[in-house]
């Protein structure tokens, strides 16, 4: 174990080198760039010994990358915002082919207006792409959920892709102290891919065909029912890291002074750390209060919020994204899951096109939140900080 | 070893597709997977030829074979020239992809224009139908001048498609320096299986580019494909040629060029032309021979 002062970026980098791909395609797109220049510099010193095609967009960046996945070779690719939407064909083609590719998407806005800087909209705009959806709320989290990403893809009964996101700027370009697992821990916990799902020379097969009426939603249903297994497998994956390195994260999500909370927030990613932040204040002047951390999007974790009941008084929904004409998108699947539950609930629309999401707004949103569960709600769904 | 049609194997790897009768682009790749043989991958695009022969639970195809998105072939079997090299397979392994022309000079040009830069480890066969096929005859980049599609109508105001030129893949490729690529016909198959073998022999980004009359499209009996295919040729509407060593060159010269008019009047999609159109057809395929003469070895 060797201690890095990295970027998230970097540290994700590291995740991947330390799962030792066969092939990694890259396309460069801010502010995933440093990524991909990072497995770059490993090839360069000799540190990774994966083949690097630099493809011409993110399209052939994830079409390669499923040629490679059937071959039975790992393989990483990374994107963010338009790359991720450009690449949006191919992510179902990977999923619904069940082929267990590994991605880094630096969450960022999505054009128009150009705006380079974090927000969610983009991994949301791919919610039904059949990809599992990770979210990481520090570059050390970002470095361990790559790793653990091809744990959960590669299983068996999963066969899924997973796209682990992490915030565009506020945690890829945020240098932080991480640690960096040894190679022979990693190789511990992550064996070689082993698939039936590829080409062979001995036994010459096709891949991913075409599936008409007759067959095609029963394939539909074994995804889903893989998707179930999935939900499994993120928390197996993530106690087995746990026991190997000390680190670990709740598996699909996480609650934070939860116990006896009568308020609580869900989010994602970097913003949890700042709600913990506030929590943390807020119980010092003797709230309640509490943080719900999704780190599993995609599978979501259903039950988990259907079993909450009347646990908390008030849930509020933090997002970074916005689906124009209803509400935040994460919100909406919060409040479907707690369908009947008598909890309050509102949401708050922030953090977009890299606006800051300092400490003040969060408390705002338990300010809210109490006034919402005190029958004084200013509205379910609010857009926080804003000039207008 | 040279292939002739004596040594030609009897092994049919492309075999059973569910195509119209006739069809130019299943002779292609079937006269391609002769010479290629099977100790190859190959990957085809949503196009005519994945929809007649990789239907689940059924296959066309006796190698390993896949599908993947209209504009992601060049992509695809790049990555999986990769990955077979990663996973260490044997080196004459022949990573082959089929694309249509819309899939090749319109949506996937990009990803072929990559492929070819970074000189990926591909043998790219492009069928030319002359218009998007599969969808119902629509042209694309590669419809020739006044051509009925149901995009280029005709009538009053329309004589069909309105550009003159269609986009030229093998100088396409020869600009990115590949080691090998030519142009074919499914009508002389002696030249398209020497090409493929040729293609074979080299490594990095080989491109084929293959006329394949099609019935259906085009509006003929389809008993007369490859007659067809050979009046394109005879007629100079088409030609053969091939880039090896930086250099363009025509593998096959007719003596003179015959005139465009009976190629054009035995297809439905020409039916239109008056005499002045094909006149103007005619003139242009001359204007185009001119420009060959001035850049490719063999014309004169």
């Amino acid at each position: 174990m060797a201690k890095a002062f990295l970027s998230g970026n970097e540290a994700a980098a590291h995740g991947v080198r330390l799962s030792r791909p066969k092939v990694v395609s890259a396309y460069p797109i801010t502010p995933q760039t440093t990524l991909v220049e990072k497995l770059a510099d490993f090839k360069a010193a000799g540190e990774a010994d994966f083949k690097y095609i630099m493809v011409e967009s993110e399209h052939s960046a994830m079409a390669a990358a499923l040629g490679v996945s059937m071959m039975g070779a790992r393989v990483f690719t990374a994107t963010s915002s338009q790359g991720l939407l450009y690449m949006c064909e191919m992510l179902h083609y990977v999923s619904g082919a069940r082929h267990p590719i590994v991605m880094v998407d630096a969450n960022r806005a999505t054009a128009a207006p150009w705006n380079i800087y974090g927000d969610q909209r983009d991994a949301y705009a791919m919610r039904d792409s059949g990809w599992i959806m990770l979210f990481v709320e520090s570059g050390q989290e970002a470095l361990d959920t790559v790793i653990q990403a091809y744990r959960i893809a590669e299983d068996p009964s999963v066969m899924i892709p997973v796209m682990v996101n992490l915030d565009g700027f506020t945690l890829t370009h945020t240098y932080d102290l991480v640690d960096i697992p040894d190679q022979a821990l990693v190789d511990r916990y992550l064996p070689p891919l082993h698939t039936t799902n590829k080409l062979d020379m001995k036994d010459p097969k096709t891949l991913c065909m075409t599936v008409g009426p007759d067959y095609h939603a029963e394939g539909r249903l074994l995804q889903q029912k893989a998707f179930d297994d999935a939900e499994k497998m993120i928390i197996q994956a993530d106690r087995e890291y746990a026991a190997l390195t000390g680190r670990g994260y709740h598996g699909m999500l996480e609650e934070y002074r939860c116990e006896d909370a009568e308020l609580a927030l869900v989010a994602t990613g970097s913003v949890s750390g700042t709600a913990r932040v506030v929590v943390d204040m807020l119980r010092a002047q003797g709230r309640r209060v509490g943080l719900i951390k999704i780190r599993s999007f995609r599978p979501f974790p259903k039950a988990y919020f259907a079993g909450l009941g009347g646990r908390f008084k008030g849930v509020g929904v933090v997002d970074r994204s916005i689906s124009f004409g209803y509400e935040g998108t994460l919100y909406t699947e919060v409040r479907a899951a707690m369908y009947g539950s008598p909890a309050k609930m509102q949401n708050y629309i922030v953090g977009l096109g890299g606006r800051d999401i300092p400490k003040e707004v969060v408390v705002q949103m338990y300010d809210e939140l109490e006034k919402t569960v005190n029958g004084n709600s200013s509205g379910e769904m609010r857009f926080l900080g804003m000039r207008w | 070893m040279a292939v002739n049609l004596k040594t030609l194997t009897e092994e049919e790897l492309f075999y059973g597709a569910k195509t119209c009768q006739g069809c130019g682009a299943l002779m292609a790749c079937r006269m391609v997977m002769k010479v290629v043989g099977p100790k190859s991958c190959v990957a085809i695009p949503a196009c005519c030829m994945a929809a007649t022969t990789t239907v689940y639970p059924q296959s066309a195809i006796f190698v390993n074979n896949v599908v993947t998105a209209f504009p992601g072939l060049a992509a695809t079997i790049a990555g999986m020239a990769a990955g077979g090299e990663a996973m260490g397979w044997d080196d004459d392994t022949t990573y082959v992809a089929f694309g249509g022309d819309g899939g090749t000079v319109d949506i996937g040009i990009q990803g072929l224009s990559g492929a070819a830069e970074r000189n990926d480890n591909i043998l790219y066969v492009c069928y030319d139908n002359e218009a998007y096929m599969n969808t119902g005859v629509q042209r694309s980049g590669s419809t020739p001048e006044y051509c009925w599609t149901t995009t280029t109508p005709t009538g009053p105001c329309s004589k069909g498609e309105e550009g003159q030129l269609r986009k030229n893949l093998l100088e396409i490729m020869a600009a990115h320096r590949v080691p090998y690529a030519a142009t074919a016909s499914v009508a002389y198959p002696m030249d398209l299986l020497r090409k493929v073998e040729k293609a074979k022999a080299y490594k990095g980004c080989r491109v084929l580019h293959i006329s394949a009359p099609c019935p259906t499209g085009w509006g003929y009996d389809p008993a007369r494909s490859v007659e067809i295919g050979k009046m394109a040729v005879e007629s100079g509407m088409w030609y053969l040629a091939e880039y090896e060593d930086d250099k363009l060159k025509l593998t096959y010269r007719p003596k003179a060029l015959e005139p465009v008019e009976p190629y054009l009047k035995c297809q439905r999609r020409f039916r239109h032309l008056k005499p002045e159109d094909i006149q103007e057809i005619q003139s242009v395929r001359d204007q185009g021979w001119e420009r060959l003469a001035a850049l490719y070895e063999g014309v004169r």
